[in-house]
């Protein structure tokens, strides 16, 4: 059975111009040592790569149990000029969430607990 | 805990609920209310509006007007409640002079009002060209000489110093231009804390603070990917109550809708982020990474741990220019194949206007429920009953973008079966004001304080 980014994780995305920022943000501790090594700056390029990213960066936060992607030049010239109907990027971390990924063997440990109580 | 300050925000654009920052005075507790007009593209607008309205008064954001209007009662009932705003936009002297006016008229006549201006650049953009400032494009490396007959808008974001200075004044109400955000919150603390514009971990923290009230409900409940654990039809918009030290307890008023946690707080914190561990403004330079949350109570969280590192010689400028004319309509197409269906659709459209001898520069069709959002980035799954077909287009042309708007209508008889929806007219046709983004000098830009 395959799990999605879902699972263990939750996120927001936002614009600058032109670029736009991802945030993924791990339930548990156990889920963000899976992002550290599954969710590269490459896999998420390359998982966008119809919007055209230019570069991908990816930015550490341990202490929010978070990466945060910058992924550049991707809003087709962002919210003044994109003919896109999401011309901010405000959909992306949802976009990002739907990823599939194979099931982690722990994935038990990395669900969010009830209540956002995790921690 | 000594002494704290309650800074509540309770607008995070022009357009936000026009009842948050009534409610938040109401029941926040506050000693300040900030609001917050200014997105990346507001001064252009504002810049448009004073245009095309004829009166050259009216480059501010008119809503704060009616918000001061029904803020009157509590203004009254709590007169140590003080305001800070950037609801100026780029004429904030004409806002702060209207807003004296609706005061006068509400008989609350003793309260000062302080206003911030030197953000704006737009009438300076030669001197300072010729000066040796270059305005670069950040994100292309273009020089401002390419657009510069097209500029409409040129702010640079001020920081917290001006607020500080018209609060240290006896300002009871400020009113900026162009600032940065978070600086609507740096302010108060400052002022009120008598901190140090060294005291670069306390002048992180409060930077904090503002960027995480700074949108409104976006750190209480708003966008939050857990939203149905909670009810968003009563959200309450946040007050972070900071001390001395800079550590500061975000919140909510108490029987609000929405919530304040470590996942909301999280979201928000790298909401429009780039490198969180080197947060610019034009106050400090803060450090995301080093941020703990704890729990204080119910929809409540102390937040501590900022670093701070002393702000760059910089300002960011945002400036605006002309850049053609744009227009996005939709129709509603029903299945059976929608999708493929709404493409043509839009490849009809598109045929008819070149026979027309009509080629917009720029095209763009979606089938909306087609997958086509993000470009196949989130794949349709089955057959949906319906989707929406959109199509926008850009040109240096106004007249070729105005007919387009034409060629709607059209397809409701003239395309294929189940096309429908053509309920709002024809779309509106806008001109389109393109964002420079570029760096000056601090010490090129002059902010200043007045009183009115």
């Amino acid at each position: 059975m395959s799990a999605t980014l879902a699972d263990i994780a939750h996120g927001r995305s936002g614009d600058k111009g032109n670029h736009a920022n991802v945030a993924v943000i791990a339930y548990t501790a156990a889920g963000f040592d899976w992002l550290r090594d599954h969710l590269t700056a490459e896999r998420v390029a390359a998982y966008f790569a119809p919007l055209g990213p230019t570069r991908v960066l990816r930015y550490e936060a341990a202490n929010l149990r978070a990466f945060n992607f910058v992924l550049e030049n991707v809003l087709a010239g962002g919210a003044s000029r994109s003919l896109r109907t999401d011309t901010q990027g405000k959909t992306l971390a949802l976009a990002l969430l739907r990823m599939a990924i194979d099931t982690p063997p722990n994935i038990h440990a990395m669900r969010r607990t009830p209540r956002g109580a995790a921690s | 805990m000594g002494k704290t300050v309650r800074i509540g925000n309770g607008c995070g654009f022009w357009g936000d609920n026009l009842d948050a920052p009534v409610e938040l005075a109401a029941h926040g507790g506050l000693d300040y209310l900030t609001l917050e007009y200014l997105a990346e593209l507001t001064m252009s607008i504002l810049a448009r509006q004073r245009q095309s309205s004829r009166d050259p008064r009216s480059g501010y954001a008119s809503d704060f007007l009616d918000v001061l209007e029904r803020l009157v009662p509590y203004l009254r009932e709590q007169p140590p409640l003080k305001i800070v705003t950037n609801a100026g936009g780029i004429d904030p002297v004409a806002c702060a002079e209207a807003a004296r006016q609706r005061l006068t008229a509400a008989s609350v006549p003793e309260r000062r009002i302080g206003v911030v201006t030197g953000d704006d650049l737009a009438s300076r953009l030669r001197e300072l060209l010729s000066a040796g400032h270059p305005l670069t494009n950040l994100d292309t490396g273009e020089p401002l000489e390419s657009v510069l007959d097209r500029v409409v808008s040129a702010n640079a974001y001020l920081g917290a110093g001006p607020i500080v200075e018209a609060l240290g004044q006896g300002a009871d109400i400020v009113i900026t231009g162009r600032v940065a955000d978070a600086s609507l919150t740096v302010g108060p603390a400052v002022h009120e804390f008598g901190w140090k514009w060294d005291d670069l971990d306390k002048l992180a923290q409060a930077t904090v603070a503002g960027h995480l009230i700074e949108c409104g409900a976006q750190v209480t409940g708003g966008l939050w990917c857990n939203w149905t654990d909670t009810d968003l039809s009563l959200v309450g918009y946040p007050v972070a109550m900071m001390t001395s030290r800079g550590a500061f307890v975000l919140s909510k008023p108490p029987g609000t809708g929405g919530a304040v946690n470590e996942e909301t707080i999280a979201e928000q914190l790298l909401y429009e982020v780039n490198d969180p561990a080197s947060y610019l403004t034009p106050d400090v330079v803060a450090d995301f990474t080093s941020v703990t949350l704890e729990h204080a109570a119910q929809d409540a969280l102390w937040v501590t741990g900022a670093r701070g590192k002393p702000a760059t010689d910089s300002y960011k400028v945002s400036i605006a220019y002309r850049d053609g004319f744009t227009s996005a309509g939709t129709l509603t197409i029903a299945g059976p194949d929608a999708a493929a269906k709404a493409r043509r659709c839009g490849e009809i459209l598109l045929a008819r206007l070149a026979r027309a001898g009509v080629t917009p520069a720029r095209h763009r069709i979606e089938a909306l429920g087609g997958g086509d959002l993000l470009d196949g980035v989130v794949p349709a799954v089955g057959d949906p009953p319906e989707v929406v077909m959109r199509v926008a287009v850009w040109d240096a042309e106004k007249r070729v973008v105005d007919r387009f708007s034409k060629e709607f209508a059209p397809l409701v008889t003239s395309g294929p079966p189940g096309v429908t929806g053509y309920t709002t007219g024809r779309p509106p046709v806008r001109e389109v004001f393109a964002y420079w983004p570029s760096l000056i000098d601090k010490r090129a830009v002059r902010p200043e304080v007045h009183f009115r």
